[in-house]
């Protein structure tokens, strides 16, 4: 076997020109709003690295993380996979089953040691000594001990992995705990979501790829390039909102003229992710276009946040009035929004923290 | 304790399954046991919440048929509250349910069934022009030419060669059961990589009327997705909302994309793969009870005679009869726990009817890490369904039959035409490809139906009808104190219905009783088996033990759904969880 090719000689013996290749350099680097003079850096960074060896994690999960990235239009899961990373450990998709499955995923933490990426999506379960979900005889807590331990890196994919997700909400029957709760000694990023944006799961990866080191994160590690604006402050009916202009009820005649879904309990003003800017599957849509308010699935613990069509002010502090205010205040109201989105927010994670300490209780 | 071949993790499926497998020294299995190994606890964290909620939640018990426990979650407490939904959310709901089967079916084709069949590394040694040849005599299909199979050869070699094989590691390549020629497997392996940039079109239809896929959004009453009726003054568009005339016309020009691959892509391959694995179609079937509850209304869920798909049940492969299947009758559906890591305050060898359905857990396994489970005792986190004490096998094997059985001419012109072409019997279908063949088949017959529902839904709008939500009863003050309902659906995977007891306005009891909890569920308190265990006990002998190629091929072939299929109810409070552990 030849002696393994970086991605620039690989990309050209497969035919990719140099000019395709800074177009996606560039098409990246927009998408993480970097400078610029990034592109050139992202394409050096891509070109000269052996393909990065990904090993990819599934506990309590659903597997929507792992349909989402097969979503993602640039890069494909194709790029990713035959130019960009080597997975070499995927439930979903990899070939074979059982040991030579185990043994695949023993040889890549050997053979990559101290230099390998772990993704994971899922919860992992702490009472009862893990037995609410195993792999392999072992548990989900020591599968992920044994494989973080040499890796540079560990990306928490999806809202279960990254804060619990919907095993941990209310009463988390099985003590589901988030990545961070566990890891402590490595690099970890969240890249929450319910399913998050397949283009800010693959973008990261090759942000860290391009550059060698973690893209800038906010106070929950959650990469700003993506999760640094609320969906409000993006949202194409903000206007509407500004105006005081609201759908009272589904599929009113407010709700055809596309105005703000505030009243019938959209979490955009709560929500940092990036559905308004980037949308979904292709700039499709996303989901307040589609008529229906964010579930909010960014943030921690937004399963237990009083309903999804609860308006935001019935449960989270704001009064009546400041909805009359932003009608008549126009362009100020923004600003007192996106203020009274940081203070939800507050609260909302202090609230996590309790919910957090009380499953900590019942812990082991 | 006799040593059990054990596969565990189950790849290319979803969730965590785990097969032990008793064999002979010639390797045939003797006894097989199926085991959900992941357990989350959805429906306990259901109760209590609004009704309203549920479908989020329970939506979120699978990210692949990411929208069917939404469907039935929604249908569940519409049942519950009479709550009538529009023609047009009815239309919308059929046309997303149909995106997923024909999404679902071609990636479960290709990249989780394929590997079973297709030896990738042998598609080095093909001829692209021999390849061509190949693609041009079985299919119109556009993508044939030598030079675009010569591309996709090289991309592979150049993948191979540089020595990081990625999720192709350790691959059973060259072993003795692969049995396709070289060009056969390069013209898979160019279709596995094409399939995947065709779904992401695909899935846009979620998008369009759920905002997102996965996941997309739903509504209790109806579809969430207004139809827009102006253009959005606010922010410049053209349309207010997601769903317009144009994205109509693009749901459209997807549909006619779709039934494009399915008919000169997937039913090609499959014909053309399953032509080379003819015993195959021997073994593998099992236990020959088949159900279906029946879906894809033209008029609403309370018109049987309307659904596109029959409810009913074959017993004994006699085609002659059809049982009719009651979800509300305490005697029908009924799951056990006998070998699962429940209790029941009633016992452990009780049936109980979902609606008075109870669970505690109480895992009574090795402790971690362990080689091999007690079978003796509970060896799975799946409960044992059972229709009036029968197994019974769900999903695409089952439908087809059942339209078959029942008279229905597109499916009984398509079953006849494969069958010919492959030169086999109707009893043929009783098999592992016969199942995966089913697949394939429902992917056209569903496929097709889908632009007259368009049609409809444009007719209707255009007539001035622009209704997608009913808000009657969407009051919980409106609502009974009290109310049950079941929602049912034919998810991709098989038979789904969802229970839901409703008391002062929040969900006071919440089951599902889901496909691959039918189909991968354990043996039963009289120790009969599970459709999954039925059928790896088919004359299945492993080749190489190391190697279990074989298990992979049938297990597969009922597309396993492992998150789906375990769930927990508690219909008596949290305290009554009980934990024990060894």
């Amino acid at each position: 076997m030849n002696e393994p090719a970086t991605l620039g000689e690989a990309l050209s013996r497969r035919g990719i020109s140099r000019r395709a290749f800074l177009k996606y350099s560039a098409y990246l680097a927009s998408v993480m709003a970097l400078p610029a003079s990034a592109s050139q850096a992202i394409a050096q960074g891509l070109a000269k690295a052996r393909r990065q060896s990904v090993i990819w994690l599934s506990f309590q999960e659903c597997t929507g993380c792992t349909e989402s990235i097969t979503r993602s239009s640039s890069p494909t899961l194709e790029d990713l996979i035959f130019d960009l990373i080597s997975l070499d450990y995927h439930h979903t998709l990899m070939s074979v089953s059982g040991d030579a499955a185990e043994h695949a995923r023993e040889a890549a933490m050997k053979e990559n040691k101290g230099k390998y990426i772990v993704v994971v999506d899922g919860s992992v379960p702490l009472k009862d000594d893990g037995i609410y979900s195993t792999i392999a005889g072992i548990t989900n807590l020591q599968m992920l001990k044994d494989t973080v331990k040499d890796a540079a890196a560990v990306v928490a994919v999806g809202s279960c992995a990254a804060f619990g997700g919907i095993p941990h909400a209310r009463p988390n029957p099985t003590g589901a705990a988030s990545i961070t709760d566990i890891v402590k000694d490595k690099p970890v990023i969240n890249i929450p979501g319910c399913p998050p944006i397949p283009e800010a799961m693959t973008g990261t990866l090759a942000y860290i790829l391009s550059f060698g080191k973690l893209p800038e994160l906010d106070h929950l590690a959650r990469p700003k390039a993506f999760f640094g604006e609320t969906i409000h402050d993006r949202c194409y009916r903000r206007p509407f909102y500004d105006k005081g202009l609201f759908a009272e009820s589904f599929d009113d005649e407010g709700a055809r003229k596309g105005y703000c879904l505030y009243k019938v309990g959209c979490k955009g003003p709560i929500a940092y992710n990036a559905c308004a800017t980037l949308k979904w599957n292709h700039g499709t849509s996303f989901p307040i276009q589609s008529g229906h308010g964010c579930l909010g699935c960014s943030e921690p613990h937004f399963w237990d946040q009083g309903g999804f069509y609860k308006p935001l002010a019935a449960h989270a502090g704001v009064s009546a009035p400041l909805i009359g205010a932003a009608a008549v205040a126009g362009a100020a109201a923004g600003g007192a929004a996106a203020w009274i989105a940081r203070r939800h927010q507050q609260r909302y994670l202090a609230e996590t923290e309790a919910i957090d300490r009380s499953v900590g209780k019942d812990k082991g | 304790m006799q040593k059990r071949v054990v596969v565990d993790p189950i790849t290319r499926i979803e969730g965590h399954l785990r097969i032990e497998a008793k064999t002979s020294e010639q390797g045939a299995i003797e006894a097989a046991y199926s085991s959900g190994t992941m357990v989350r606890g959805i429906e306990i964290i259901l109760k209590g919440r609004d009704p309203r909620d549920a479908w989020a939640f329970a939506q979120r018990i699978c990210g692949v048929c990411t929208l069917v426990h939404g469907i039935a979650s929604v249908r569940s407490v519409e049942d519950a509250l009479k709550y009538k939904i529009p023609k047009n959310a009815q239309l919308i709901r059929n046309l997303m349910i149909a995106a997923q089967y024909v999404h679902d079916h071609v990636m479960h084709f290709y990249h989780l069934h394929a590997l079973d069949w297709v030896d990738v590394v042998s598609a080095l040694k093909a001829d692209p022009k021999a390849t061509s040849e190949l693609a041009q005599s079985i299919s119109s299909w556009p993508m044939s030419s030598p030079g675009y199979f010569a591309d996709v050869q090289k991309k592979v070699k150049t993948f191979v060669e540089q020595g990081q094989l990625g999720i192709f590691a350790n691959g059973y390549w060259g072993h003795p059961e692969y049995k396709l020629p070289p060009e056969a497997n390069l013209m898979a392996v160019a279709h596995y990589l094409e399939a995947l940039a065709w779904q992401r079109d695909v899935v846009k239809i979620h998008a369009i009327f759920g905002g997102k896929n996965p996941h997309p959004n739903f509504l209790v009453g109806g579809a969430p997705a207004p139809i827009s009726t102006s253009p959005t003054g606010a922010a410049g568009g053209s349309a207010a909302t997601a769903t317009n005339i144009v994205t109509l016309l693009e749901v459209g020009s997807i549909i006619a994309k779709m039934k494009a691959f399915v008919e000169q892509v997937y039913i090609p391959d499959t014909l053309a793969i399953a032509s080379f694995y003819k015993d195959w179609f021997k073994r593998g079937e099992g236990v020959g009870n088949f159900m279906t509850y029946g879906d894809f209304p033209e008029k609403g869920m309370d018109d049987p005679s309307s659904w596109l798909i029959p409810s009913g049940v074959i017993l004994g492969r006699d085609l002659k009869r059809i049982e009719p299947v009651d979800l509300n009758d305490p005697a029908h559906v009924q799951e056990f726990v006998s070998h699962s890591w429940y209790d029941y305050t009633g016992g452990k060898d009780k049936g109980l009817h979902p609606y008075a359905g109870e669970t505690a857990f109480a895992y009574d396994g090795p402790k971690p890490p362990f080689d091999q489970l007690d079978v003796d005792k509970g060896y799975t986190w799946l409960k044992a369904p059972r229709w009036k004490g029968n197994v019974v096998e769900v999903g695409p094997l089952a439908r087809v039959l059942m339209l078959y059985a029942k008279g229905h001419k597109p499916t009984q012109d398509i079953a006849n035409y494969a069958l010919k072409k492959l030169d086999l019997p109707i009893e043929a279908m009783f098999s592992t490809l016969g199942r995966t063949a089913a697949r394939t088949l429902e992917t056209k017959i569903i496929a097709d139906q889908m632009q007259a529902w368009l049609d409809n839904l444009i007719a209707n709008i255009k007539g001035g009808d622009v209704t997608v939500h009913n808000p009657e009863r969407w009051d919980p003050s409106t609502w009974p104190k009290e109310a049950k309902g079941v929602g049912f659906m034919e998810a991709p995977r098989g038979a789904l219905a969802h229970w839901i007891v409703i008391k002062n306005g929040k969900i006071d009891n919440y089951q599902a009783v889901v496909p691959s909890t039918w189909n991968a569920g354990p043996r039963d308190p009289k120790g009969q088996p599970g459709p999954y265990e039925a059928a790896l006990m088919d004359r299945h002998t492993l080749a190489k033990a190391d190697q279990p190629l074989e298990i992979q091929r049938t297990i597969h072939s009922f597309d396993p759904c492992i998150a789906c299929a375990v769930h927990v109810t508690d219909p008596h409070g949290e305290e009554l969880v009980r934990i024990k552990v060894r």
